[in-house]
């Protein structure tokens, strides 16, 4: 079965980045520009992984991490988070916010590959 | 890789917009229009550039964008004051930034000493204690290019104080193979996993993590239950069990910390080297069992095969249970696992892409030649509706017939394509007004001038083949707007104005026409100055009278050049002269309103397509005739006292309180010699894009089309006079009148006196 990864990221290069490698993995791919578009899309798609950014409009990655842990419905879902440093603070407020775990850009689509495996089942 | 190139071009595009973004953002805080987002919006903006860039490994971008991201950084969290000091630093790094990605996509390159020293500036405006030297490196080699892709957290180390609980690490081992002699004791490690409830609440599972250690080599799992208690105990959140797994692997003890990665501070975590005695194992498990309600609970071992399971799309929790042991021992299951839900999704969902503003709206791509192909179809498509339109008439079919009808309501529709299709190529503005704050810095700086641009009506969408032409002369009015009309900062405050000069750029929609307005609050134009300019370059005759806006618009005649001393702005060999003149080719007008002391007007009208325009039909000499109908103000029937003669062949004509001289347009286009009775004929009262007025008289109207502009340029040569031509419904070639070439061309006729651009445009 085909499983469903949500990409978050506002950035257009980011999103297309995340959907080449995990479509070239075989997964089928649903995107948000924002934390609150991707509460909207999580609701319309179910996916069993999503991987968002962190700097977003709107909401940021952060609000959408809460916002996904506090949702009795998607809270089991594993979230992997975007930084493009290895900057623990962030790391660590990702972490508190409920992230399951992060890919550090930029990323290699094995890596990413191997990061979603590593909290999917 | 033609995807990854894809994406790269797509990067590019979106770089575009990010500066743009930045460009604004940073401009609104320099007039304190910002609200607490705009600082966020611009570290975003330069954060997705150094992300993307990062990806196509595009290390000068990155590295200069990383230094300037560190300074925003430290402008949003407050760790640094807002100045405007530091907001023209920040827009000048814009400005190199924006260099650093033309370099990266192969367009120019970037002056490496100017990069260099801006990213010093960044360095000590970012923390002003830090010696210039110390900036150097960093600008060389941030540490975040070096990054691996992923992180490994291995350096970690694990928080040791975590695993002062009172709990012993421990394994049971029941498995013979487990004493394998084969097994190198240095092979096999044991670890001892005891998670917390936060493991699960991040949405993370033992039981992946098992099978992540399955990866590393033959593993045995063992599970103590022992702190379980009774089922009306359970809290269904919270974690009890603890794994104890045995795993052979050579990838050492750094490969199993990093299956950890993830869960680090949210387990228990002993690595140890080598087997668990099973006796210590025994001693420890009856120590904790004791108070345990379950003492009878035996550990349950659970062997995981080598290589991992084939991964399936059943929810954490559900595996993990069966896994366990037939108690509820393993996850906490935080939630129905999400494939489970079977409800529908909501009405209000929308999918992914469709109705979200902003950035993610969803876009297609059309190579644009199949758009031109389109819309010479559509043109097509009008000449032929038009065609038929007039066999009709000729046929004396009567306008109320079915027939008629039809073909209204076909030629509504066929306008109807032609909006849509238009739309489809019209664009805004946006794309050229955006390159426009930069040049009015670098004009400003390399004039001694102080500038700051406001842009209005961004948003006005024009058709894409126009806005690729009017960079060119947006740029040369800006230039002109700052060299010489806005005065030197000295001069300003001696003249009681703000020091610094304002330059507003402005688009909109006129009467059919995108107009640009280009106003400065300079000096004016020094009238004095240009009428002696003039004259000495024998450009008009020294005993004309001119009005003042006569003298305006001599700005406009080849050669003419009021700066003293060519400057490096706007002296490069491109007078106004040449402005205009490609304007009108375009099809436009540019004209020029100045008042002394308080600054000039430069204003610029095109027509919105070059495809498409509504005229008036006329007969001239057996001639057909198209005028455009935006310069139309009136049609009317002379009658003869109405019309004054004036000098020996020109005459006026007395429209309500004014005389606007009367022009044959068939004397004018040398179509004939004399000009029969303008009482004989139909008079067009039309207004030129200054705003003078003439009587343009024909033989007939024969009706209002929308024509399709063919250039006469490109098939055939300039002709004065005549703008462009089209092809009528009868298949027949007609001529669209140049309304303000007619115009000056009769001005240029026998000279009148008193009209100073005759001369001065020979």
């Amino acid at each position: 079965m085909t499983r469903t990864v949500l990409t978050v990221d506002d950035s257009r290069t980011m999103r297309d980045m995340l959907r080449m490698a995990l479509a070239g993995a075989g997964f089928n791919v649903v995107e948000a520009v924002d934390g609150e578009h991707g509460l909207e899309v999580l609701s319309a798609h179910r996916p069993d992984v999503i991987i968002t950014d962190i700097n977003m409009p709107k909401l940021d990655g952060f609000g959408f991490i809460e916002a996904v842990r506090v949702d009795d419905d998607y809270r089991a879902i594993p979230i992997l988070v975007l930084t493009t440093e290895s900057d623990p603070s962030k790391k660590q407020r990702a972490r508190e916010a409920g992230a399951t775990g992060w890919i550090v850009k930029p990323f290699n689509p094995e890596k990413l590959v191997e990061a979603i495996r590593r909290v999917a089942a | 890789m033609d995807e990854l190139e894809a994406i790269k071009v797509t990067f590019f595009q979106e770089c575009e917009e990010l500066l743009a973004d930045l460009e604004g953002g940073l401009l609104a805080m320099q007039d304190g229009n910002d609200d607490g987002d705009t600082v966020n919006a611009v570290f975003r903006a330069v954060h997705s550039i150094k992300g993307g860039a990062g990806a196509f490994g595009l290390e000068p971008l990155v590295r200069f964008a990383h230094v300037f991201e560190t300074l925003l950084d430290a402008l949003r969290s407050n760790e640094i004051p807002g100045t405007p000091d530091l907001t023209a630093l920040l827009l000048r790094a814009s400005d190199v930034l924006a260099d650093h990605v033309s370099a990266a996509r192969g367009l120019g390159v970037v002056d490496m000493d100017v990069s260099a020293a801006m990213a010093a500036e960044l360095k000590i405006a970012t923390d002003p204690n830090a010696a210039p030297a110390a900036a150097a490196p960093v600008a060389e080699a941030p540490q975040y290019v070096d990054a691996a892709p992923i992180v490994i957290g291995a350096d970690d180390g694990m928080d040791d104080d975590d695993l002062g609980f009172d709990f012993q690490p421990m394994t049971i081992t029941l498995d013979a193979q487990a004493a394998d002699a084969a097994v190198l004791d240095g092979d096999v490690w044991t670890v001892s996993i005891r998670p917390k409830s936060d493991l699960y609440r991040k949405a993370n599972e033992t039981a992946l993590l098992l099978r992540e250690l399955s990866r590393l080599g033959p593993i045995q799992a063992t599970l103590d239950d022992s702190a379980l208690p009774a089922l009306e105990f359970i809290d269904p959140e919270a974690a009890y069990v603890t794994w104890s797994v045995r795993v052979e692997t050579e990838q050492g003890e750094e490969a199993i910390r990093e299956v950890f990665e993830f869960v680090d501070g949210d387990c228990d975590l002993e690595i140890t080297r080598g087997e668990a005695p099973v006796a210590d194992v025994l001693a420890s498990l009856l120590d904790i069992a004791a108070p345990a309600p379950a003492p009878e609970a035996a550990p349950v071992a659970v062997e995981i095969p080598a290589e991992a399971p084939p991964v399936s799309a059943v929810g954490p929790a559900a595996e993990a249970a069966p896994l366990a042991a037939p108690m509820p021992v393993s996850a906490p299951a935080p939630a129905a696992p999400p494939v489970a839900a079977n409800a529908p999704a909501p009405a209000a969902a929308k999918p992914a892409q469709i109705d979200v503003p902003g950035p993610g709206q969803s876009v297609i791509r059309v190579d644009p030649e199949r758009i031109d192909r389109l819309i010479d179809l559509v043109g097509e498509l009008v000449i032929n509706q038009a065609m038929l339109a007039q066999r009709v008439g000729e046929y004396g079919i009567a306008p109320s017939s079915n027939l008629a009808m039809g073909l209204d309501e076909l030629e509504q529709l066929t306008r109807e394509i032609q909006d849509s299709v238009m739309a489809i190529r019209a664009q805004p503005v946006k794309s050229v007004f955006q390159r426009m704050p930069r040049l009015v810095r670098e004009v400003a700086n390399m004039t001694g001038k102080q500038a700051r641009l406001v842009m209005d009506g961004e948003n006005t969408e024009v058709d894409k083949t126009v806005i690729e032409r009017l960079s060119d002369p947006i740029t040369h009015m800006l230039r002109n707007a700052i060299d010489h009309g806005l005065e030197s900062p000295e001069e300003r405050k001696a003249a009681g104005k703000n020091p610094e000069g304002v330059v507003r750029l402005a688009a909109l929609h006129r009467s059919g026409r995108i107009v640009i307005e280009v106003q400065d609050d300079g000096k004016g134009i020094n009238r004095e100055r240009v009428h002696s300019i003039a004259v000495k370059k024998g450009l008009i005759s020294p005993d004309l009278t001119l009005t003042d806006e006569e003298i305006d618009n001599l700005i406009f005649l080849p050669g003419f050049s009021t700066a003293d001393k060519i400057s490096d702005v706007s002296g490069r060999g491109v007078g106004m002269d040449v402005v205009k003149r490609s304007v009108q080719a375009l099809g436009g007008r540019i004209s020029i309103t100045s008042r002394p002391g308080l600054g000039s007007t430069f204003t610029l009208s095109l027509p919105l397509t070059l495809a498409v325009l509504d005229g008036m039909v006329v007969d001239v000499a057996g001639e057909t005739l198209v005028i455009p109908l935006a310069c139309i103000v009136e049609s009317l029937r002379p009658k003869a006292e109405e019309i004054r003669p004036l000098g020996p062949v020109g005459s006026v004509l007395a429209v309500r309180d004014s005389f606007v001289p009367l022009i044959d347009v068939g004397l004018t286009l040398n179509y004939r010699d004399r000009s029969p009775p303008p009482t004989e004929g139909v008079v067009l009262l039309v207004e030129g894009e200054d705003g003078s007025r003439a009587a343009l008289v024909a033989d007939a109207i024969h009706g209002q089309r929308q024509v399709v502009i063919k250039s006469l340029e490109q098939n055939y040569q300039q002709v004065e006079g005549v703008a462009a031509a089209t092809i009528l419904g009868d298949g027949r070639v007609a001529l669209i009148l140049d309304v303000d070439a007619v115009i000056n061309l009769r001005r240029r006729g026998p000279p009148p006196p008193s009209d100073p651009t005759l001369i001065a445009a020979e």
